[in-house]
């Protein structure tokens, strides 16, 4: 493997890292199965690309991109708390209106933005060459990102909406109210999950409707993978958990593409792929409080 | 349990870096030549054009294992997975990027200026910001476009079927080159007093479905080079054949499959000129210099099992002047 193509991994699964900070946030904070990442992360996309070529500032349409992400976390929320329909049906329900919500909002399958001026667009000047300079930076932005999620759970908003996702019977006892918990979570994680979408779209020079094909599924991976290393006792390391998994994931992509060596081609990454994920939900055994929502088992 | 986690952990991070290491060291033979070829999806047409690449380079004197190196990845549509490869094949540093299809092309451009990039089946390149211009791109991207000679299409329908005023179309509105490709046809067919009716298929499990609505409301049905559509051609054509509606396709793939007519270049084709375009830069050629061209090469494919089934005669003029008759 190339430095390149290392760093390009490790670029990929920064960005990344933010979807699983999302993913974090609703499935293990929320214990709320959302699938909603898909539709939201190339919203993120779109919303960007259309902006930035609609002549915005790339922050502000970043900026922008997170509150659209936010508003279909919200509907996703609005349709389970309100509603009443099965969280897991209700982010499908969302994911696959995105879809054409997406369409609607680029006016075309795919805005591109080689040439653009980018929140990444400063880079090009460096001294240093921009795929060295690329992952600096968004190491630093996703830190930040997390340091602010970290913050925030432990704030006494953030407690109240673990509390949320643990018990909520217990969480309504004590004066909570769960449905608006849900609803500010699925937000912030669909926001987490947009903004990666529209640094992705900066960052690879176009927005395209196809770009959400299994982000849960990766975002998932990167949770779960995360945990395997580094136990999420705490917060703080829940998070770095989702981070370190994500870079994993994308390192395990590199190496798949680089597997010539033992006989695996481009068409076995999903093979791969999901060995990886069983791996790291077996291995560390049963000492992970949280398997058992994942794994279906009944040993809590 | 503590150490079979420390253990995963250290394999996980050992693995890359052991892989790193020696790459990092080694440098290529000088006289070979190395071609990198990345592809969005698996797909029938995208494969032949892949095949059409390395043909023409094998003409041109490039023959893989003798004088080029031939690295070829997938990312299976996903578009990270595309990301990543682009980086793989940048960090090798290779004569010339080939990329097919539009998202994979993109990112290429996004991951680097300096390496040669030929992109292939891009039916807009410009409008995807590969290029500013077709004439003389400049920079280090050139290519091969796949954009259908619409108007001959329409032409050919009301030449195997005169009667036709009302044409249906089904298509991927999440496809760019479908979309920009049907909005051609809104704007050619009036001009061959042809209305025009699109049916909405997402996914090859509506296209089905999609033809059906079609049933009643128009006399021909085109299918554009959409992906979506043409990996459930077959679906069509049992519509066509069950309600005597004649299937005309922008391919000519798409012929053996059951479509009547269609006048078109194949994929092979597309690759073969692009892969001309490649020895040309293997040869010193500048990519900035080369301009972005159509495919030159278009033949007439006719099916007349079709025609007979779907309830319309094929002249003998045309069948004479048809490249493949299907019997």
């Amino acid at each position: 493997m190339s430095l390149i193509a290392f760093l390009g991994a490790v670029e990929v699964g920064l960005i990344f890292g933010l979807v699983a900070l999302g993913v974090f946030l609703s499935f293990r904070v929320l214990q709320f199965p959302d699938l909603t990442v898909d539709g939201s992360f190339p919203m993120g996309a779109a919303v960007a690309a259309v902006l930035i070529v609609g002549g915005m500032n790339p922050y502000l349409a970043t900026c922008a991109a997170a509150l659209g992400g936010g508003v279909a976390g919200l509907v996703t929320a609005w349709l389970n708390v309100r509603l009443k329909i099965l969280h897991l049906l209700a982010s499908i329900l969302v994911m696959i209106a995105l879809y054409s919500v997406n369409l609607r909002i680029m006016g075309r399958p795919n805005v591109a933005l080689l040439g653009e001026e980018t929140v990444f667009k400063p880079l090009e000047d460096l001294a240093i060459p921009s795929y060295v300079a690329l992952p600096i930076v968004l190491l630093v932005m996703v830190i930040i990102a997390k340091l602010i999620l970290d913050r925030f759970l432990n704030s006494e908003i953030g407690l109240a909406m673990r509390a949320t996702g643990t018990n909520p019977r217990m969480a309504r006892a004590n004066g909570i109210n769960t449905g608006y918990m849900i609803l500010g979570g699925m937000a912030l994680s669909n926001a987490f999950v947009a903004v990666a979408g529209a640094l992705f779209a900066q960052s690879q020079g176009a927005a395209d409707v196809t770009l959400g094909v299994g982000v849960i599924v990766v975002g998932l991976a990167a949770v779960i993978g995360g945990e395997a290393l580094v136990t999420p006792k705490t917060i703080f390391r829940a998070t770095v958990a989702c981070i370190v998994g994500s870079i994993l994931y994308r390192v395990a992509v590199a190496l798949a593409l680089n597997a010539d060596f033992i006989g695996l081609k481009a068409q076995d990454l999903n093979l791969v792929t999901a060995v990886l994920v069983v791996l790291a939900m077996v291995l560390p055994g049963a000492r992970n409080p949280l398997k058992s929502v994942f794994t279906g088992g009944g040993d809590k | 349990m503590k150490a079979i986690r420390f253990g995963f952990a250290a394999f996980a991070f050992a693995v890359p870096l052991a892989i790193a290491a020696p790459a990092l060291t080694t440098t290529a033979a000088a006289a070979e030549k190395h071609v990198a070829i990345t592809q969005i999806v698996e797909h029938p047409a995208l494969d032949a054009a892949r095949k059409g690449v390395k043909d023409a380079l094998a003409e041109a004197g490039f023959i893989e294992g003798k004088n080029l190196k031939w690295t070829y990845e997938n990312a299976q549509g996903n578009g990270a997975t595309a990301a990543q490869i682009a980086k793989k094949f940048v960090g090798e540093s290779p004569d010339v990027i080939v990329a097919i299809a539009t998202p994979s092309a993109q990112t290429v451009a996004a991951s680097t200026k300096s390496i040669p990039l030929v992109f292939s089946a891009v039916t807009d390149p410009v409008g995807a910001k590969l290029v500013n211009n077709w004439a003389k791109p400049g920079g280090n991207v050139t290519g091969i476009s796949d954009m259908s000679p619409i108007p001959a299409h329409l032409k050919l329908i009301k030449d195997v079927a005169p009667g036709t005023k009302r044409l249906g179309v089904v298509s991927n509105p999440g496809e760019a080159n479908s979309v920009s490709l049907v909005n051609m046809v809104k704007n050619e067919a009036p001009k061959l007093g042809m209305t025009v009716t699109v049916a909405v298929a997402t996914k090859s499990g509506d296209v089905l479905a999609a033809a059906r609505s079609l049933v009643g409301k128009v006399d021909a049905i085109y299918i554009p080079t959409d992906n979506t559509v043409i990996s459930a051609f077959e679906a069509v054509v049992k519509v066509g054949m069950d309600a005597k509606i004649p299937v005309f396709a922008g391919d000519t793939d798409s012929v053996p499959r059951g479509a009547v007519a269609a006048l078109g270049f194949n994929y092979y084709d597309v690759g073969r000129e692009t892969g001309q375009m490649v020895a040309k830069i293997l040869n010193g050629a500048k990519p900035g210099d080369i301009s972005v061209s159509l495919v030159k090469k278009l033949e007439l494919a006719v099916n007349l099992k079709s025609a007979t089934a779907m309830g319309v005669t094929i002249s003998q003029a045309l069948i004479d002047k048809a490249k493949n008759v299907v019997k």
